[in-house]
């Protein structure tokens, strides 16, 4: 869209321009990463079509893995943009409360016992009380934030310290198994289906977020309350009561994306389960360039965050890297990334383009 | 350079992208003189305080002060105030964390080790010396933000700089403690320091001022003894424009001709909130404008921000038409029609990062309701209609609201509240920090307001802005309502003996 | 309001809450659990087992005074140990070069850290959290499997006990032993008197609380707000090179798993112990309190016969609840106040 529009300017002011915006990081990172790959190694690309154990059709590849697994992490994305947004904080819980719906989950499909033959309740209800619980927990972050008015990473460093033993208490410490195959579908294929599901979940809560964004003022008021709170108060606003209520959003975002998790393994490890995810949710969100303390967000950049750190790790763990290494390359790639979009970087950077335009214009003159 | 002269900058030039902020001006201070430096919002002001201080760093031009034979560089606020440069700021710069002593010789000394006792000792003395309500030892937030203010200067002063710089040092001091400023800075202009003062009480200039230098959109207008300027004329040379606009509103007094019989539209009886104020009764009739008047902390804010719901109200009621309201947050009071420009722009009314239209129909919005947004057609239609109407120069609609100059960016909010079309308008100091142009735009607003029907509430430090606007006033003192004048009352007279508790019952 | 109730600072206010708090949980246990807590030797454990986590802490209170963050420690000091370890096993090294290097580790974390938050202005959350990445991903790649460290000379060293004079008690056997602490203790004591002094007494010191109570009026007043932030990072990170080398010395192994979590202990105790994430309020006697009360709190569980793993996550949560609801229900009344 915006190449239509600056078609027939200069290519200089057409880079400019692009620098200017938000999205570009996102793409900017996806298109390095991309290009790395391709001379790296092209047969990142290829897809084949084939049959999982069950014998239904898969595609597989590293791209469909990119789709599949960073599918969690664009749904913890969408409510950790909001909470980034209204709060000016970010949730460092969600992990933890990834494990605790997760364990719901089994505890409800299990009932007392922890590898039944048959399900105990339909999965439907399952998932519902653990977005209850989980909107419980959003809600008991959102109280602290919000009316006692404790920095969010601080409040939510309480959940992320007792959350995964909240899990693992839920069951007994146990190791439920589910041995139901639908329920293996949210995390992997629908029968006859080759694409993974995951993708499908997120592409659901994408397009739920994009209605909910175009169709109430959710967006005008996060904004408004993350910029300036008394304003926002004086124009008839509660800002306690927005802030509140993006904990809760992220609390249902939690619960989708525990379902996915559990799902895969139809089991739970509770001190591994979506161990660090808090940590990309919140990268996904920086790499969107979304500001940390709040204000303006820019839902779609997030969303693009997210599948490029998922790209990012997938091309890691082509490359051999162990998956507890991985950190150590994620990191640096981070902080690449963070270093180019810093403003004073940034600014340097274009003052260097001014510089070099201008050079160019006086030879031009000469 | 001049023979008396102590500082002088010669032709600076600073641009910001888009805007050319200064542009080849020249000023110079002399020893033992205070000199105003005026202009409208964006003239420059600040961005020549700015660069003299180290804040921005200057595109061109050069910077000599009396004893260094060649031009200066002040890269940082702490090269300015090696080199004597204090600087004492609209908003405390001061840290609320700290106590005050320590505010006052942080960031001084070159020792590496702190002496408390000695620190606390120097700090009492020079506390009791101006005449400081403050215990050096106290935290700096426990004070009031007039004595922080005391605080900064005392630390100025402290620092035996040569050049002085207030900043709108007045805006949050009541007139007492500004009287205590003027001696001090009285006494300090005896021991040979030169003060530039920035303010924007034309009465204050005239009061303690020997010279004016004007500047206006970037430029040096000129530089003038105080008695070859009088008020007209700087006026008019800030405006670069004639007067007529300005007389314009100054001719007629108003006069509100009330149908006795009628109901007031909002009307309060023992209303009070957890601000402080005491339970306090008020009316307006339809189409009247009157307003609020007091020093400083007297309460008149704290009294429409009851009326709004902005502060918790503990008590009383609100009466429209005749018919009970319950008011207890902003959004009760806006659906009952009230619209409420706050005093302090940038803390209460601006939302910075937002565009112009997103700030615009901000209130309207919230009044719709969650689910029902605007569309984009119909808020790009209520953001130009708004923008041609109370002429806001922006770029567009899109630009941030933070990127507009003070006066732009209270007529955005302006235009916020006369979008919601509310039947009781309350202005909370609307013409405070921005240039005269917009004052004058903002007044004759009201009077075409109130002429249409709206009633509005008016509040403004200048009392003869209010006497211009405001048919009846209702006047405060500690808190508490004393006094209410309408018609022949309206001098300045009358104001000031009743708001110092004259015979007036 | 009196006149001495307004003299209070928030940092002191928040100091006087700790102390009681600790004072009041201590005897709490010994009331609760009965004579063991009576026992000198089992303060001094406490203090033993927890000597790295006060000097993680210190540096953690300083960077929160300044209003940042540094959630790298923990994964600095399972880097540190890891290095050491290797070091002293693989190249048969001495303790003496060992200890150069963990504070090596240190300063490059908070060299490097410290220029992208204070001069590149980036998020601090962000860049730590790199950091920590950054640290723990090297630790496995420096070695994957854990190992105990058998080197004779650090063996020696990691032994030494230092008797407390005087104090003591009678063991199950009859005997009586005296209270000892580890040689980590004392350089935990130390890195908190230096600390203390540092804040109270100097320049720097009190360039940090003015950084964090409002940068741009410390800008205002002459302070070089770029370099006090870069310094309280370099500061936290050579404390994490120290306390990484405490931690090893306690446990004297190598593991990628060492010390997990012990960021967010770092910072709960720094909250406990009165600092403000927000800056400018803070204090390192306070934070030692911290440490204490979070480690009383983990002994009393773990002594009550709870000792499933989550009850003391569940604890150590349930506490920084109620301090930070009672840090913002003190501080919004004293606002109120005034």
């Amino acid at each position: 869209m915006q190449a239509q529009k600056t078609g027939k300017t200069k290519v200089s002011d057409y880079f400019g321009k692009l620098f200017g915006r938000q999205i570009f990081i996102p793409i900017a990172a996806l298109l390095l990463l991309a290009i790395f790959n391709l001379i790296a190694d092209p047969s990142f690309y290829k897809i084949t079509y084939g049959f999982n154990s069950a014998g239904d059709p898969v595609l597989s590849g590293y791209l469909m893995t990119i789709l599949d697994y960073g599918s969690e992490l664009a749904i913890l994305a969408i409510g950790m943009t909001l909470v980034t947004a209204a709060s000016g904080g970010q949730d460092i819980s969600v992990g933890a409360a990834i494990a605790i719906s997760g364990s719901v989950v089994l505890r409800v499909l299990c009932g007392t016992n922890s590898r039944p033959e048959t399900l105990q309740a339909p999965i439907i209800v399952a998932f519902l009380v653990s977005c209850v619980v989980a909107m419980l927990f959003g809600a008991f972050n959102g109280t602290l934030v919000a009316y006692f008015k404790i920095q969010p990473m601080v409040a939510t460093l309480i959940l992320f310290t007792a959350g995964r033993s909240i899990a693992a208490w839920i069951n007994n410490n146990e190791l439920p198994i589910i041995s139901e195959p639908s329920f293996s579908y949210f995390g992997g294929f629908i029968p006859g289906i080759p694409i993974p599901t995951p993708f499908f979940i997120a592409l659901a809560c994408v397009l739920v977020m994009t209605l909910v964004l175009r169709f109430t003022n959710l967006g005008l008021y996060t904004q408004a309350v993350g910029i300036n709170e008394n304003s926002s108060r004086l124009n008839g606003l509660n800002p306690a009561f927005i802030k509140f209520l993006t904990f809760v959003i992220l609390g249902l975002c939690v619960a989708v994306a525990a379902l996915i998790k559990v799902s895969r393994l139809s089991s739970i490890n509770y001190s591994v389960i979506a161990k660090d995810i808090e940590m990309d949710a919140i990268l996904a969100v920086a790499l969107g360039g979304n500001p940390l303390n709040g204000g303006k967000f820019n839902m779609t950049a997030s969303i693009l965050g997210a599948y490029v750190i998922q790209f990012l790790t997938t091309t890691l763990y082509k490359m051999n890297v162990s998956s507890d290494a991985l950190s150590a390359y994620k990191a640096v790639v981070v902080i690449f990334l963070v270093v180019i979009s810093a403003p004073v970087v940034r600014n340097g950077i274009s003052d260097f383009w001014k510089k070099l335009k201008l050079k160019v214009r006086v030879k031009e003159a000469a | 350079m001049r023979d008396k002269a102590i500082l002088e900058m010669k032709n600076i030039c600073k641009s910001f992208p888009g805007v050319l902020a200064l542009q080849g001006v020249d000023f110079t201070l002399c020893e033992s003189e205070i000199h105003a430096l005026m202009g409208e919002n964006g003239a420059g002001k600040s961005t020549l305080i700015k660069v003299l201080t180290g804040v921005y760093g200057k595109d061109e031009g050069q910077i000599y002060l009396r004893g260094i034979d060649k031009a200066v560089a002040i890269r940082s606020p702490q090269d300015a105030q090696n080199l004597g440069i204090s600087t004492v700021y609209q908003e405390i710069t001061l840290c609320p964390n700290l106590s005050v002593a320590e505010n006052m010789y942080i960031g001084r000394s070159k020792n590496i080790y702190q002496n408390w006792k000695k620190m606390n000792e120097d700090a009492g003395r020079i506390l009791e010396s101006l005449d400081i309500q403050a215990q050096p030892t106290q935290q700096l937030a426990s004070c009031s933000i007039a004595v922080q203010q005391m605080v900064a200067i005392a630390r100025a002063v402290d620092m035996d700089c040569k050049v002085l710089i207030l900043d709108e040092p007045t805006s949050s001091l009541d007139e007492q403690e500004v009287e205590k400023l003027f001696k001090l800075m009285r006494n300090l202009k005896e021991r040979g320091v030169g003060i530039i003062f920035v303010t924007h009480f034309l009465d204050q200039v005239y009061e303690v001022c020997d010279k004016i230098t004007v500047l206006r959109d970037g430029k040096l207008v000129g530089e003038y003894e105080i008695k070859d300027l009088p008020r007209v004329q700087l006026v008019s040379k800030m405006l670069g424009k004639d007067l007529d606009n300005l007389s314009d509103v100054q001719g007629e007094q108003r006069v509100y001709n009330k149908d006795d019989k009628s109901v007031p539209v909002f009307e309060t009886e023992q209303l009070y909130s957890n601000a402080g104020i005491k339970p306090f009764n008020f009316n307006i009739h339809k189409g009247e404008v009157n307003g609020f008047t007091g020093l400083l902390g007297s309460g008149r804010s704290e009294c429409v921000r009851a009326i709004f719901g902005a502060d918790r109200v503990l008590g009383g009621t609100v009466k429209k038409n005749g018919s009970h309201v319950k008011i207890t947050k902003p959004i009760d009071a806006m659906k009952s029609g009230i619209g409420y420009l706050p005093e302090d722009r940038k803390r209460d009314g601006i939302v910075g990062d937002l565009s112009v239209r997103d700030n615009i129909i901000l209130a309207l919005q919230v009044m719709k309701g969650f689910f029902k947004p605007f569309t984009k057609a119909e808020a790009n239609q209520f953001a130009d209609e708004y923008i041609k109407l109370l002429g806001i120069k922006t770029a567009s609609a899109d630009t941030p609201i933070k990127s507009l100059s003070g006066g732009n960016q209270q007529k955005v909010i302006l235009a916020r509240w006369l979008l919601t079309h509310p039947e009781y308008l309350i202005l909370d100091e609307p013409t405070r920090g921005i240039d005269v142009g917009t004052k004058v735009d903002i007044q004759k607003l009201v009077l075409k307001l109130a002429s249409e029907g709206m009633s509005i509430t008016f509040i403004s430090s200048e009392t003869d802005e209010m006497l211009r606007t405001c048919s009846r006033l209702i006047v405060m003192r500690d808190r508490k309502v004393v006094g209410e004048l309408s018609g022949e009352e309206l001098t300045q007279n009358m104001i000031m003996s009743t708001i110092a508790g004259g015979e007036k019952a | 309001m009196s006149k001495k109730t307004r003299n209070i600072t928030d940092t002191n206010l928040l100091l006087t809450i700790t102390i009681v708090v600790f004072f009041v949980m201590y005897i709490g246990a010994i009331l609760i659990q009965g004579k063991g807590f009576l026992k000198p030797q089992t303060f001094f454990n406490i203090l033993n087992a927890n000597a790295a986590l006060i000097i993680l802490s210190c540096g953690m209170s300083l960077v929160m005074i300044t209003g940042g963050i540094d959630i790298s420690v923990g994964g600095v000091t399972a880097l540190v140990s890891m290095c050491c370890a290797v070091y002293l096993d693989y190249h048969n090294g001495n303790p003496f070069t060992a200890m150069l290097i963990a504070l090596a580790i240190g300063v490059a974390f908070g060299l490097v850290q410290g220029f992208l938050i204070a001069y590149l202005d980036i998020q601090p959350f962000i860049v730590t959290l790199a950091g920590m990445f950054f640290a723990r991903g090297m630790t496995t790649i420096v070695n994957t499997n854990p190992f105990n460290v058998e080197n004779q000379a650090f063996v020696a060293l990691k032994e030494t006990r230092i008797i407390i004079p005087g104090l003591g008690s009678i063991n199950k056997l009859g005997k009586y032993v005296n209270a000892y602490v580890e040689i980590g203790v004392l350089v935990a004591v130390l890195v908190v008197i230096i600390l203390f002094c540092v804040l109270r007494w100097t320049k720097l010191g009190r360039g940090f609380y003015a950084v964090g109570g409002n940068n741009q009026s410390a800008l205002m007043l002459g302070i070089n707000v770029k370099r006090t932030k870069f310094l309280s990072y370099l500061l936290c990170g050579i404390l994490a090179g120290i306390g990484g080398f405490v931690y090893f010395m306690h446990v004297g192994s190598g593991s990628a798993s060492h010390a997990s979590g012990a960021e967010m202990n770092a910072i709960a105790s720094s909250i406990i112990g009165g600092t403000m994430l927000t800056g400018g309020v803070g204090n390192i006697i306070g934070t030692f309190f911290g440490v204490l009360s979070l480690s009383t709190i983990q002994n009393i569980v773990s002594s009550a016969g709870l000792d499933q793993a989550w009850w003391t996550g569940i604890t150590i949560a349930a506490m920084l609840c109620l301090f930070l609801v009672v840090q913002s229900v003190v501080m919004a009344r004293k606002k109120r106040a005034n």
